[in-house]
């Protein structure tokens, strides 16, 4: 008796998670790619299996120039987060001894998340703005004769409202990684007569790896699926799959709207992988 | 203060870290409020006449709590609001008709949600006022060689009657079922800042005028957009349409690359999906000449800011909202029901909605319960005798001011054009997102 729980143990124990996955990952999933093969008849939605759907975006230049359009901000704001994390995750494990202070600073990082995202992208606009904060400074202090457009409802603008949303998620396993670093290792590197900057190449950026790639996982996986901030950043002249996914939607083109789903969420995980296979994420940890 | 290890620190960091992401991947941002209409939350009800409760479904105004509360307290029924976007709103009344006793929608959703099957046609011989209803509703003339009695596009009348009490299928010609019982209307057309374009707006070409190049903004909700667009281009003499409302293919291909080539050229300053955000564009002055609709032009004039609603030579887009029934409706409920209705055209819920701009539906019948000031202002475009107040006390217009396009015959008899839903509605949503991505 007590050896056969013994046996069915694990499945009992995994039985909760798995049936969560299954009825909320895999379930809405399978759907959504069993939709993506419906007809669309204007109103409604009929079962079939047509490849439709399919042609019709592959066939369209929208979905070429709306993934390239996506994949720039991907690019540009991973650049940024990273660029803007790792020294912040630097300066936090390294530069600051104290442990209290350290989480004090750590906590400030978290400070914009804790109004909602909405707020934190509609705070940009009177800042912005052509009648904003920056463009008011700019024409007083004499750098510009008239407010400068591009502030606001442009690439620039998107790029900086993500970044700001996102660099928090680069941030938190860049720190996690760093702080898991052996001192010993760098008093050992400047004992063996390492700079300051050797340090950082040979060590501490190897190192720091598994993190960086698990803060572009997070990044690169928001700004994909991203909408909402390019719309209101870019005041609707950008497009990125999100939104041509939510236009479909609220034109009650589901099928159409699955199938383009189905690819994006096949593109990112193509990303994720490729991603992963770069950094062994679970060996690192 | 406990010792904290740098273990426990990491662990923490990880937790936040993961309590972050997985709250940012769980919000959902809905679109932000429609007009006149923030999501008011469920409130405690006392009325226990009667154990009847109505589910309604809505876009519009009778979403608000002021009028929910006064139906509840004249009827003796409860009522249970849910305020949606008009593509939320459509997609439950298509696809979710257990939730929703009432249907409280627009006249152009119809060709959509009508040949679900999910709208109970309204018997009109149980509709008391139903005689006093405008006629743009009831026989598609408002007067004698009035623009809008030849308008393009989903008009009311075209999608007013179903053939029978289990249709359906639009009638041509009045029957005794109808879709819904229209309750509110409005004729919509561009607004503009005045003391940022320096003249007078008369034309809807003005609105890819070089001269107002980077501060123009249209407005991204595909089917109402284009028409827009259709417009301007109509009155630039760029191309013309058989039917606004219904474009073809090439009409389409033709129409969406001016307003590709316009974008190109930097003419847009940005584009608005949300009422909020165009009234934002229009006071923070981003934006001088926009698509706007009439609360939002009340909107930024309650700020202090000028904002004309600019009547235009080639006339308005017009759009209406009614009340239908679920299908699912029968017996004591569907009697409920008809009382709302028969409630909502008598007057209060008319002068309610007119102090804010709308027309409505039974205006004989509002006019009972507005001022003859109010009336004169608003119906008759007459100068105010009196500050006109909204009904939330915000003083919306002050004496001797005049309702921009005049009175209500100048202004819906020159609707030329409705908000539509298109044959070809896949084809545009796929144009348009053309034009978007551009």
């Amino acid at each position: 008796m007590i050896k056969s729980w013994k046996a069915i143990a694990p499945y009992v124990l995994i039985a909760p998670q798995t049936l969560i996955f299954l009825l909320f990952l895999i379930f809405p999933i399978a759907t959504i790619v069993v939709v993506s093969f419906w007809e669309f008849t204007g109103y409604s939605m009929t079962p079939a299996f047509t490849f439709d759907n399919y042609i019709g975006i592959f066939t369209s230049q929208v979905t070429l120039g709306t993934y390239l359009s996506t994949f720039r901000f991907v690019g540009l704001v991973w650049l940024f987060t990273l660029l803007i994390g790792f020294p912040v995750s630097y300066f936090l494990a390294f530069c600051i001894e104290d442990v209290r202070l350290q989480i004090i600073l750590f906590l400030v990082c978290t400070v914009p998340f804790w109004t909602s995202n909405i707020i934190r992208m509609i705070s940009w606009i009177p800042f912005l703005g052509r009648e904003g904060i920056l463009n008011n400074l700019l024409i007083n202090i004499g750098v510009t004769d008239t407010p400068i457009d591009i502030f606001l409802f442009s690439d620039f603008a998107v790029v900086l409202a993500m970044v700001h949303l996102y660099t928090l998620f680069m941030i938190v396993p860049i720190f996690n990684s760093l702080m898991r670093i052996e001192r010993s290792l760098i008093a050992a590197a400047e004992d063996a007569g390492a700079s300051g900057l050797q340090v950082l190449k040979e060590v501490i950026v190897p190192l720091a790896f598994p993190g960086i790639a698990i803060g572009s996982i997070f990044v690169v996986t928001l700004t994909m699926g991203e909408f909402v901030t390019i719309r209101l950043m870019s005041g609707g002249q950008s497009a990125s799959i999100g939104y041509l996914i939510r236009n479909q939607i609220g034109s009650l083109q589901y099928p159409l709207a699955a199938a383009n789903a189905v690819i994006l969420l096949m593109v990112t995980l193509v990303l994720i992988f490729a991603i992963m296979r770069l950094v062994d994420i679970r060996k690192e940890l | 203060m406990t010792k904290i290890t740098r273990r426990k620190l990491i662990q923490t960091g990880l937790a936040a870290g993961a309590f972050v992401a997985t709250t940012r991947c769980a919000q959902n941002p809905a679109p932000l409020g429609t007009p006149n209409n923030p999501a008011q939350g469920p409130e405690v009800n006392t009325n226990q006449i009667a154990d009847v409760t109505l589910r309604m479904i809505g876009t519009g105004v009778s979403q608000i709590n002021e009028i929910k509360q006064k139906a509840e307290e004249d009827l003796g029924f409860k009522l249970e609001l849910r305020a949606l976007s008009t593509e939320e709103n459509n997609q439950i009344a298509i696809t979710q008709p257990d939730q929703y006793d009432i249907f409280d929608g627009e006249y152009f959703s119809l060709p959509l949600v009508v040949p679900s099957g999910n709208l109970q046609p309204v018997d009109i011989s149980r509709i008391t006022d139903f005689d006093k209803i405008v006629p743009i509703f009831t026989t598609g003339s408002l007067y004698d060689g009035a623009p809008v009695n030849t308008s393009q596009g989903t008009s009311p009348i075209r999608v007013m009657y179903v053939q029978g009490e289990d249709s359906s299928e639009f009638a041509t010609e009045a029957t005794g079922w109808a879709t819904l019982i229209p309750f509110q209307y409005n004729a919509d057309t561009l607004g503009y800042r005045p003391d940022l374009v320096g003249r007078t707006i008369e034309s809807w070409a003005e609105l890819f005028n070089d001269e107002f190049r980077g501060k123009t903004s249209i407005l991204d909700i595909p089917s109402i957009g284009i028409i827009d667009a259709a417009m301007v281009a109509e009155a630039m003499g760029l191309m013309e349409f058989a039917d606004k409302g219904n474009m073809t293919r090439e009409e389409l291909d033709q129409i969406t690359s001016i307003l590709i080539e316009r974008k190109r050229a930097g003419q847009f300053r940005a584009f608005w999906k949300t009422f909020d955000e165009s009234v934002n564009f229009m006071s923070s002055g981003e934006v001088v000449l926009q698509s706007m609709w009439s609360p939002a032009v009340t909107a930024v004039k309650s700020q202090g800011i000028e904002c004309v609603y600019a009547p235009l030579k080639e006339g308005y887009r017009g759009w209406g909202g009614g009340i239908g029934l679920s299908r699912n409706l029968s017996g004591i409920q569907r009697d409920a029901a008809y009382e709302y209705i028969n409630w909502m055209l008598d007057g209060w819920v008319g002068a309610f909605l007119g102090r804010q701009g709308y027309y409505s539906a039974a205006p004989e019948n509002a006019r009972k319960f507005m001022s003859e000031a109010e009336w004169a202002f608003w119906y008759e475009g007459k100068a105010a005798s009196e500050d006109m107040v909204d009904p939330f006390g915000k003083t919306l217009e002050k004496a001797g001011a005049v309702r921009d396009g005049g009175s209500f015959e100048e202004r819906m008899g020159k609707v030329v054009v409705w908000n539509s839903v298109m044959e070809e509605q896949v084809y545009l949503v796929q144009k348009w997102n053309e034009f978007i991505a551009a």
